[in-house]
């Protein structure tokens, strides 16, 4: 008999923790973790920040170095991309024919980033920031005075361009809507980016309908709906992303804007688990189906689809998080703000570049967006795990301790 | 290689080679060491790294910044030794340097 084999599919945030901690809880048998970048498992949040200026590389990145994977048994098949799953006969086939039987099978294909498809998108120099070889592209395009068009005011379109100022660049941020993270704050914190953008030399247009890029061989210029145009050198484009689930679709899974999975990160089928971006979850805080794009998502998520793989249950149940880093702001986020009804502001957000912003729902905090104030962030986690009513007056006066607020 | 001393909340201790230049927090993580979760990979962004350093090298072991000391005083039983791991640099004069993990990071 053959040892039992557990094959993961893409290795990064999810794929390499899930592989550590199946180890951890015990899985005996070889674990194969497939991946089609060249790298071992590393660290994307710097790919925007210190990686693209360069402070960071390669090595620094990694989550774990190859040494210890090999130490406790963790094979990798990298630059190899898994295209097909049969669920009969458990294999799993890579795109050169090659299969590869499996006992347990994860997935964790996280995502890509979506396309902007209109005309000159196909130009030299208009590019998209997920990935290592993407910023090693960017890199090509970037040196002091270069004009940079950043299309789309989310954070890593935002981070992306405060990184480029700080290279010398000047840079123009895009905004399809009538105000940058839209999606994601409420209108004060997008005031508060904003002013902070434009104290950074940084040109930021909303309600900005791009019409085309334009040039001979390579990107010179924005074409916008308007009619006005933006000389470019290079064109980064952070609209968001799209999961990963066709793998998981063609071999019949249950699927739904992410690969569906229970409380135990286990898909529809029982020996097959999934986790980080390419999920949807049922989220019992929140009381609604959710795909979450985050480390921490990733990370705990494949620490709950690993026990669930060596028949050790345990249930996910984390409050989601997220941090955010442009100039001298750290942004903490706590929660999920959607659906807010109240909101209050803990400092000053139209002058400095400290504050928070804590999203209310029938009189409790459900997210915080804490900017350089660690504190409220982490004390603001357990006012909203606590599920505690609060007093909006005390909450508003940073000359109260949120301590105080809590049970003991 | 300069070696850390990991001693987990139930007593079991590590002694771990960690190459100068990185974290005690990468340490750790390199060695899965669980008392250390590490959910920013070290950007001072979690308090899911922190440890206690032993009262030997506290003053060998250059001082917090204003954010993480902000962060040390909410993360659960903080003390006067608590550090975040991921903001301790391992360097020759480090070598020895022992560093105690709390029962829980969240
Ligand atoms: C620039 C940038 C900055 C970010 N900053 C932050 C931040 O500050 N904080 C934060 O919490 N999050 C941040 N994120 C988000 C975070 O990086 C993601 O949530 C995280 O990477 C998700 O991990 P994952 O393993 O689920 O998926 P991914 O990281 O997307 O990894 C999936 C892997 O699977 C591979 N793959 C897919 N399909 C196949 C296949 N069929 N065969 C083989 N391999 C396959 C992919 O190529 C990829 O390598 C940032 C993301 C980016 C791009
Ligand atoms: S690893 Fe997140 S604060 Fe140290």
């Amino acid at each position: 008999m053959t040892e039992p084999c557990c094959i993961v599919v893409g290795a990064s945030h999810a794929g390499g923790q899930l592989a550590v901690s199946l180890r951890q809880q015990g899985w005996e048998g070889r674990i194969l973790v497939i991946g089609d970048e060249p790298f071992l498992p590393y660290n994307r949040p710097p790919l925007s920040k210190t990686f693209l200026s360069g402070e960071k590389h390669i090595e620094d990145l990694l989550i774990r170095p190859e040494a210890q994977y090999e130490k406790v048994g963790i094979d990798f098949l990298l630059g190899q991309r898994v295209t097909a799953i049969d669920r009969n006969n458990k294999t799993v086939t890579l795109s050169k024919g090659e299969t590869f039987a499996y006992d347990k099978l994860a997935l964790t294909t996280g995502a890509r980033v979506r396309p902007l498809a209109i005309a000159g998108s196909e130009l030299k120099g208009v590019l998209y920031l997920r990935d290592i070889s993407d910023v090693e592209h960017i890199r090509q395009f970037i040196g002091k005075g270069k004009k940079a068009v950043i299309v789309g005011g989310g954070y890593i379109g935002l981070e992306t361009a405060a990184m480029l100022r700080k290279l010398g660049l000047q840079v123009t941020v895009l905004e399809a809507a009538e105000r940058i993270l839209k999606r994601v704050t409420a209108p004060q914190v997008s005031e508060f980016y904003t002013r902070v953008h434009r104290e950074e030399g940084v040109q930021l247009e909303t309600g900005v309908e791009i019409q085309g890029f334009v040039g001979q061989d390579r990107v010179e210029q924005v074409q916008c709906g308007d009619g006005t145009v933006y000389p470019a050198d290079l064109v980064i484009i952070g609209i968001g992303v799209i999961p990963n689930t066709e793998l998981a679709q063609a071999a019949g899974l249950a699927v739904e804007n992410g690969i569906k999975v229970n409380d135990f990160c286990q898909t529809s089928d029982p020996d097959i688990t999934a986790a980080g971006d390419c999920t949807n979850h049922f989220n019992g805080f929140y009381q609604r189906n959710l795909r979450l794009e985050s480390v921490q998502n990733a990370m705990e998520q494949a620490k709950v689809a690993a026990a669930a793989l060596c028949d050790k249950p345990i249930q996910y149940n984390a409050l989601p998080w997220f941090w955010s880093e442009q100039y001298d702001i750290k942004l903490q986020i706590a929660g999920l703000s959607t659906d807010y009804d109240d909101l209050v502001i803990r400092g000053d957000h139209s002058d400095g570049r400290k504050f928070s912003a804590f999203y209310l729902k029938q009189g409790r905090v459900i997210a915080v967006d804490a900017i350089n104030s660690p504190q409220d962030f982490m004390f603001g986690k357990q006012i909203i795990t606590q599920k505690l009513l609060v007093d909006k007056v005390s909450l508003s006066d940073p000359g109260v301790s949120l301590k105080d607020f809590l049970k003991k | 290689m300069p070696v850390v001393t990991y001693i987990s909340h139930d007593g079991a201790i590590n002694e771990i080679e960690v190459a100068s230049g990185t974290s005690v927090m990468q340490g750790a993580v390199d060695n899965m060491i669980d008392g250390i979760v590490a959910e920013c990979g070290g950007s001072c962004s979690c308090a899911t790294c922190h440890c206690y350093v032993d009262e030997a090298w506290l003053d060998k072991v250059p001082a917090a910044s204003e954010m993480e000391k902000d962060m040390l005083e909410c993360v659960l039983e903080p003390e006067d030794n608590s550090r975040l791991s991921c903001q301790i640099t391992v360097t020759d004069e480090l070598d020895g340097l022992v560093v105690k993990l709390p029962p829980s990071q969240f």
